[in-house]
């Protein structure tokens, strides 16, 4: 069938610039560069582009130029060349049309709307160059009180803690499965958690062995299709988190294509070399609240009672609900991923139509929790679409102890967004276990970027709180007063919990 | 619920432009008899004053411990009315939960005070067959609920035994005169005076703020009032004054008469020692304080504050974790000072046995009886 799509990019190579090195021929996965040997020069399917910019970044001459193009159809603010380009791609196939990262459509986030607050004049702003600023943070179930006596002069606990992680910034690594990513990415993930003293988080395919060291920052999932779950694998990590739901999929379970289960990852899933690792939707032995009770005591059971468990949910409709349910089945730890959270291959309807904004539920989740006395039963992180220090500290403003980021880490070693992750071809090395590719990722470079990156935001975060007057971010958390709303409904206003700035 | 005290109507008065809180600077001051023996006004007032610039006559109070032995058995409630409805209405529903003992209009002469209200004293005593399994002290933050909520013109400021509260709108040595305090002794005093920047000043608003026999006077902003407030909330207590003043009495009444945690502990919960010093201690203490954090991370008073806190017996002076704010120290016989200027201590006492500045976080409690003011503190010891 003759393909109608058009070439959403064009490649614009300066001749002159060029000097045949081939380099972009060699990077391109997509084959989009080749060499005319008889005539010497380089030329470029268009069509194959998706513009990941990894030609233009190594090209030693920058000769290279990706343009985007602009206006395959006739303007129509309906029809949008998406659309169109849509339908004509599913005319083709016949299938679901797949995407990978997260939901790109601009309606969706509530970031840019909230603003926060700075001290004059009543009270003073605090220079965190010169004072500290405490940025710890602990996650985990926390008591109503604490029994302490008087013996000898000494002060004895009497209350025994709950399990906690300590967060030395309120930033961790979201779940990326070993699969999706090679061994290099979570490698690299997890000796960045490690410097930092934060955690990385297995996502749900199992940790490789030879990453157990790193067990102490690791926080290991247990997904609906239970790859590489066993007793070594949940004593390897510091917390075990029962994943439900997934931002950019709700409802939907996985497909891991049989072509990325390399040996090693068949290995640390426990599944044949070459087959498709399929996630169910649901957790067939959880259809129901208690059913959830039943796993998290299991895992409890499982580890002693030395880690805290965490549930993963995907923000939808009911999470404040669904997130109170959890609180009392005992978790530790409510995580809950907003829709424009990432994914390495999603169906593109159901990552740009389900699920709703992060910043809507954790303010409802937080204050429904607080409503019902039993905030302080769990820690709530939250994951979707957070790009800056300035959306964690937004969000931990809104009610979250700590954020997942995973697009933000991937970016810090190479990711451009390009949203092809689900063809397993990655350029960049990131979404590919191809050993041909994944070598491209070089930990000790990676981890590096990825250390650089916490720190930059952990500092920068420290900037914002010395300049609202407070230097434990404790008492940022949950403390709404110090946010503002703008362009903003009533509505939108009651459910965030804020007032209009200016008021 | 209760804890809580409520006030409704009142609302467009205390904050007519519905801020986040209350915005104010201040002077406090604090004077103990350590051997709990009584004293006049007169130092109290003569300090308060000599700090007249740190206020503006838009709120000036007292707190006095002691003044009614001979009604020491019996909560003594100050109460404001607005109008005589609103008196008609709260004497009835004072009734019918009290056994009234003793009630009479407050002593008032002419002063340089601004609108001052209809202020009503009564001596009660709860009727215990009414308690239906609360105790004692929760039956009567209820009630003082319920009154300050009905009618939104009457107002319970005070409502301690043998203890009262004196306060209102104009400078503290007016409203001493106002209340002719100089016929009152008490072995312990504090002292108020206050420069808000977004309240006109309604009487009530003034400080010490009260629950029971606890007051607070305050100077400062609590940059953390809005987690402060969510979580005083998720244990009933509704803070409706919009003042932070009124969480870190909320806090007091929850951490030291609820959970009963000593103040040595709860010095730690409002103004934390760093993590960093936390490592320093030892191991047994380093879990301790790790826990207290973990646990009452979000009654942290982040910002600037000096307060002066009293109940039965003791008087506490406590400083934010860095020191924002200023307060000082002094001993002199039996007498302990707390002052946001050393000026005003020595205006009273020039002589003292001791004189300090405590440091942020470390708290100075005096008690009665106790000659030796406790002055507990984690990093200093050891460098001491």
């Amino acid at each position: 069938m003759k393909s109608y799509m058009p070439s959403e990019y064009f490649v614009d190579r300066d001749e002159e610039k060029c000097i045949r090195c081939k380099v972009c021929v060699n990077q391109c996965t997509y084959e989009t560069h080749s060499y005319d040997e008889e005539e010497d020069v380089i030329r470029s399917k268009d069509e194959n582009c998706v513009n990941c910019q990894r030609c233009v970044t190594f090209c030693p001459t920058k000769a290279i130029s990706i343009i985007k193009n602009d206006s395959p159809y006739r303007y129509n603010v309906n029809w949008t060349p998406e659309a169109i380009k849509d339908i004509k791609k599913q005319a083709e196939t016949g299938g679901i049309l797949l995407t990978g990262m997260g939901c790109d459509k601009p309606f969706l986030s509530y970031w840019e709307r909230l603003l926060l607050n700075a001290s004059q004049v009543t009270n003073p702003s605090i220079d965190p160059l010169r004072e500290p600023m405490e940025i710890r943070t602990y996650l985990g179930s926390k008591p109503d009180k604490l029994e302490i006596e008087l013996d000898n002069g000494d002060f004895v606990l009497k209350t025994k803690l709950s399990p906690q992680l300590t967060l030395e910034t309120p930033i961790m690594f979201s779940a990326i499965s070993y699969g999706a990513i090679s061994l290099n990415v979570h490698e690299s993930l997890a000796r960045a958690a490690t410097e930092y003293g934060t955690y990385f988080n297995s996502g749900e395919g199992g940790l490789d062995p030879r990453l157990y060291k790193y067990g102490n920052h690791a926080i290991v999932q247990v997904a609906s299709g239970r790859f590489g779950v066993h007793s070594r694998y949940l004593q390897s990590g510091a917390a075990i988190e029962i994943k439900i739901g997934q931002g950019a999929k709700p409802g939907i379970g996985g497909h891991l294509p049989g072509e990325k289960v390399t040996e090693n990852i068949a290995r640390t899933r426990m599944i044949p070399v070459g087959t498709d690792a399929l996630s169910p939707a649901p957790q067939h032995d959880i259809y129901s609240i208690e059913d959830l009770r039943q796993l998290i005591y299991a895992l409890k059971e499982a580890t002693d009672y030395t880690k805290p468990v965490s549930v993963k949910i995907a923000a939808v409709h009911n999470s404040a609900a669904i997130a109170s349910g959890i609180v009392r089945a005992g978790a530790d730890i409510v995580a809950i991923d907003g829709v424009r959270g990432s994914t390495g291959a999603a169906p593109k309807v159901i990552r740009d139509n389900v699920g709703i904004p992060i910043e809507l539920a954790i303010a409802s989740v937080d204050q429904r929790l607080r409503e019902e006395g039993i905030r302080n039963k769990a820690s709530i992180v939250a994951a979707g679409g957070i790009r800056s220090s300035g959306d964690v500290i937004k969000a931990i403003a809104l009610g979250a102890d700590a954020v997942y980021i995973a697009t933000a880490a991937l970016v810090a070693i190479g990711c451009t967004v390009c949203q092809k992750c689900y063809t397993g071809k990655c350029p960049w090395g990131i979404a590919s276990t191809d050993p041909w590719v994944a070598k491209r990722i070089n930990p000790d470079i990676a981890s590096q970027r990825l250390t650089n990156l916490l720190r930059g935001w952990s500092l920068e975060i420290k900037d914002m709180m010395g300049g609202m007057g407070i230097n434990a971010i404790e008492s940022l958390r949950g403390n709404r007063l110090s946010l503002r709303g703008v362009g903003l409904t009533d509505t939108e206003l009651r459910i965030l919990g804020l007032k209009m700035a200016g008021d | 619920m209760f804890g809580v005290l409520v006030m409704g109507h009142q609302d467009v008065m205390r904050n007519p432009f519905n801020d986040d809180k209350d915005f104010a600077g201040c002077s406090i001051f604090g004077m103990m008899n350590l051997e709990g023996k009584r004293f006049s006004s007169k130092d109290p007032v003569r300090a308060i004053a000599n700090m007249h610039e740190r206020g503006n006559g838009l709120g000036g109070g007292f707190a006095v411990y002691g003044i009614y032995p001979d009604f020491k058995d019996y909560y003594a409630f100050h109460v404001m009315y607005l109008s005589k409805d609103a008196k008609e209405r709260t004497d009835r529903t004072l009734a019918s939960g009290f056994n009234i003992i003793y009630d009479e209009e407050m002593q008032t002469k002419p002063a340089n005070v601004r609108d001052p209200p209809l202020v009503w004293r009564y001596f009660v005593q709860p009727k215990t067959r009414l308690f239906e399994g609360n105790s004692e002290e929760d039956y009567v933050i209820q009630k003082l609920m319920r009154i300050n909520t009905e009618t939104g013109k009457a107002f319970v400021f005070s409502s301690g035994k043998n203890m009262g509260v004196f306060k209102g709108v104009g400078f503290p040595e007016d409203i001493a005169d106002f209340f002719c305090l100089e016929d009152y002794e008490g072995y312990i005093w504090t002292c108020h005076g206050r420069f808000p920047t977004n309240t006109p000043g309604w009487w009530g608003g003034a400080h010490p703020f009260n629950i029971l026999d606890w007051t607070v006077v305050h100077n400062g902003e609590l940059s953390s009032y809005g987690i402060n407030r969510r979580y005083l909330e998720m244990y009933g207590y509704k803070c409706t004054m919009q003042t932070d003043t009124e969480v870190l009495a909320y806090a007091f009444d929850l951490l030291m008469r609820r959970q009963r945690l000593p103040i040595e502990l709860v010095s730690k919960i409002l103004a934390p020692p760093l993590w960093s010093e936390i490592e320093r201690l030892e191991q047994g203490q380093i879990e301790v304080f790790k826990a207290l954090r973990q646990t009452y991370g979000s009654l942290l008073m982040n910002g600037p504050f000096s307060i002066v806190v009293a109940h039965e017996g003791e008087m506490i002076g406590l400083n934010d974790r860095i020191k924002l704010r200023p307060l000082s120290a002094g001993l002199r016989d039996d007498f302990l000072y707390l002052s946001s200027e050393e000026s005003s201590i020595r205006l009273v006492s020039p002589q003292l046995d001791k004189y300090w500045n405590p440091r942020g976080g470390e708290p100075v409690i005096g008690r009665v009886g106790c000659r030796s003011v406790a002055t507990p503190s984690l990093a200093s010891e050891a460098e001491q």
